[in-house]
């Protein structure tokens, strides 16, 4: 039993990670209709500037927040100079564009920084917090942070006006033009915001799994799982699917099939949802007329 | 992509170049009887390598060229192609030129298979069903319930099979012309494929599945026996790399593997097949020589790092998206088409 309840809470405590991820997934997604396969490199590149900074001597949480800053403007800037001229391109032409900035962050990461694995320091202590060990205060940290930035998204697109504006542009790009909402700039906030929430998912896994230029592909892999799981165009539903992937890769890990086949498992998840119920869990059926 | 299919493929006065250019391919091992050079073997293995990177490339621009199903796992079919035909040469002791044809099988039916639930996908959905296959398969490589047959993280040593006694070649020579003899045999399969009834129906509904469905073509047939037959090639440049590096490890058969096909696509032109020649040989070009140009770098920009291959096909794949969608052979088309267009005028 105790087992059991551990694997839960490390699979709770994964779950928070995949959820981050397939959150930014899905906050490109809504906006654009575009699967960033690029998502998790640019979460690693944003960790190991955070990285960088604590190595230099910058306390942990400034390091924290200057990095989701750089991130978002990043995001801000790949959208605006690389991905705003190809709007209207085939989604080859994008396919080939996110693989490319797949490759370039990976390679520059390595070059920057060398591909030997790296301690990244947590914030939370790793010690027992009930005295039973069930939960530790790092799993406990991870989770909170999660819930933490959800909450502050919520606020922001439920009640501001910038928020509302690029729920607007999401749903009906020309109506919201016509309102006046300045579509392509809510696209480009689209992208920063999901830069911005990889760089903390990135600083979030990199204690658990080391830092190194590889460590996002398995993650962005669950991450996809979990945006389908709950419905990639729905946000809430991302979160939810991200919680459930991590809880039952943990424990099919450990009860079924062990830990060698754990992606494969992430690879039959994402085609069975697929197959099965596109829309995923909480999704809405997309009826498209021709 | 419909400016796409405006290709070389369909082009009748193409076929004098093209037995040229064969033929060229077939002399350059001949040198090897009159160069000293100590470096000879190795060119010889990077011509090998040039030639199924193109017969991968060649299955892959099959499957999105012309067919518009994206695929970021034909790492998984190339993998599989190698495995079954190290498998057959070692256990089974299937002689090579058998293993080749058998391995394309094997692969057939594991992409007609995957292009079951591929059916059901479309643009991204499609390729990212594939790129969690790509990053997927090297685990399930070294999974110990199979690890007697693969080897498991060590991977599978084969021999290299040697020249038959009548043919006075060595064995780089040797193996140089039986990649050339599979490239050639595939390459004229899909140029027939394409010219014909089944290659007009793919394309069909590339361009536009339903209106090719309203026309009366079995998209499904035709979408997952093009997967089948994509997998199939691109397997059969696999069992040629397991054959001509004479070892198969799981390490090898990564996403990076498949982005590389996808670069040599790109680089060489979709739905263009002299471009996967050229995107072949631009793989092996650019892995062999980033030494070298990445020196060239740090001395004309003044950096301080090493610039790695990866950045420089990421950086080669964006300006292309940009600048040539189409292509190498699509630039070189249309420079053709203004020099056509000069001389007509006058």
């Amino acid at each position: 039993m105790e087992f059991f309840i551990q694997q839960i809470v490390a699979g709770l405590t994964n779950g928070a990670i995949y959820a981050c991820v397939a959150l930014g997934l899905v906050m490109i997604y809504v906006s654009t209709d575009h699967i960033n396969f690029a998502q998790g490199e640019m979460a690693m590149f944003a960790t190991f500037l955070a990285w960088a900074m604590i190595d230099a001597g910058v306390p942990y949480w400034v390091a924290f927040g200057l990095t989701i800053m750089v991130a978002f403007f990043g995001g801000l800037f790949i959208q605006r100079v690389i991905l705003k001229p190809l709007e209207n391109a085939p989604v080859l032409a994008l396919v080939v564009c996110f693989i490319a900035l797949l490759s370039i962050f990976n390679a520059i990461a390595g070059m920057i920084w060398s591909f030997t694995i790296k301690q990244f320091p947590s914030p939370f202590p790793s010690r027992d917090l009930f005295g039973n060990g069930l939960v530790s205060a790092q799993q406990l940290g991870v989770v909170a942070v999660t819930l933490v930035m959800l909450g502050l998204l919520t606020v922001f697109f439920r009640y501001t006006t910038l928020g509302l504006a690029m729920r607007a542009a999401a749903q009906n790009a020309s109506s919201a033009r016509l309102m006046g909402v300045r579509v392509s700039w809510m696209l480009a906030l689209g992208w920063g915001l999901a830069s911005g929430i990889g760089a903390i998912a990135g600083m979030l896994v990199a204690p658990i799994v080391f830092l190194d230029p590889n460590m996002m592909a398995g993650i962005l892999v669950y991450g996809f799982a979990g945006a389908l799981v709950g419905g990639i165009a729905n946000p809430l539903g991302a979160v939810a699917g991200g919680f459930i992937v991590g809880v039952l890769e943990n424990l099919v890990g450990s009860y079924i099939i062990g830990n060698e086949l754990k992606l494969s498992f992430a690879l039959v998840m994402v085609i069975g949802v697929l197959l099965l119920k596109p829309a995923g869990l909480f999704g809405r059926v997309i009826v498209r007329r021709v | 992509m419909a400016a796409m299919a405006r290709s070389w493929a369909t082009k009748p006065h193409i076929g004098l170049w093209a037995i040229g250019f064969w033929l060229v391919l077939a002399a350059l091992p001949l040198i090897g009887f009159v160069t000293e050079s100590p470096s000879f073997e190795y060119y010889l293995f990077m011509g090998q390598s040039m030639l199924i990177y193109a017969i991968a490339v060649l299955g892959l621009n099959l499957l999105i060229g012309f067919n518009g199903q994206i695929s970021l796992g034909h790492s998984a079919f190339f993998a599989v192609g190698a495995y079954a035909a190290a498998i057959l040469m070692v256990h089974a002791s299937v002689p090579y030129w058998l293993a080749i044809p058998l391995a394309g099988i094997v692969c057939f039916g594991a992409g007609f298979l995957f292009g079951f639930p591929a059916l059901k996908l479309e643009g991204h959905y499609l390729a990212l069903a594939t790129f969690t296959l790509a990053i997927a398969v090297p685990q399930l490589l070294k999974h110990k319930s199979i690890a007697g047959w693969t080897g498991g993280v060590g991977g599978v040593l084969l021999d290299k099979p040697d020249p038959p006694a009548f043919l006075p070649l060595s064995v780089d020579q040797f193996l140089y012309y039986v990649c050339l003899i599979v490239a050639m045999a595939l390459f004229w399969i899909v140029y027939n494929l394409l010219r014909g009834r089944s290659g007009r129906a793919m394309m069909a509904i590339r361009d536009h599945a339903m209106a090719a469905g309203t026309m009366g073509i079995d998209t499904a047939l035709y979408k997952t026996m093009t997967f089948g037959v994509s997998a199939a090639i691109t397997g059969m440049a696999g069992a040629l790399s397991a054959i001509t590096v004479a070892y198969v490890a799981p390490d090898s058969f990564t996403l990076q593997l498949s982005i590389s096909f996808l670069v040599g696509l790109v680089v060489g032109g979709i739905a263009s097949l002299p471009g996967c020649l050229i995107g072949g040989a631009f793989i092996v070009l650019v892995q062999n020589s980033s030494q070298s140009i990445s020196d060239w770098m740090k001395d004309a920009f003044s950096l301080r790092y090493d610039v790695p291959a990866w950045a420089i096909y990421g950086t080669l794949l964006l300006l292309l998206m940009f600048f040539l969608p189409n292509g190498l052979a699509g630039g070189i088309t249309a420079i053709r088409g203004l020099f056509s267009r000069a001389t007509q005028k006058t």
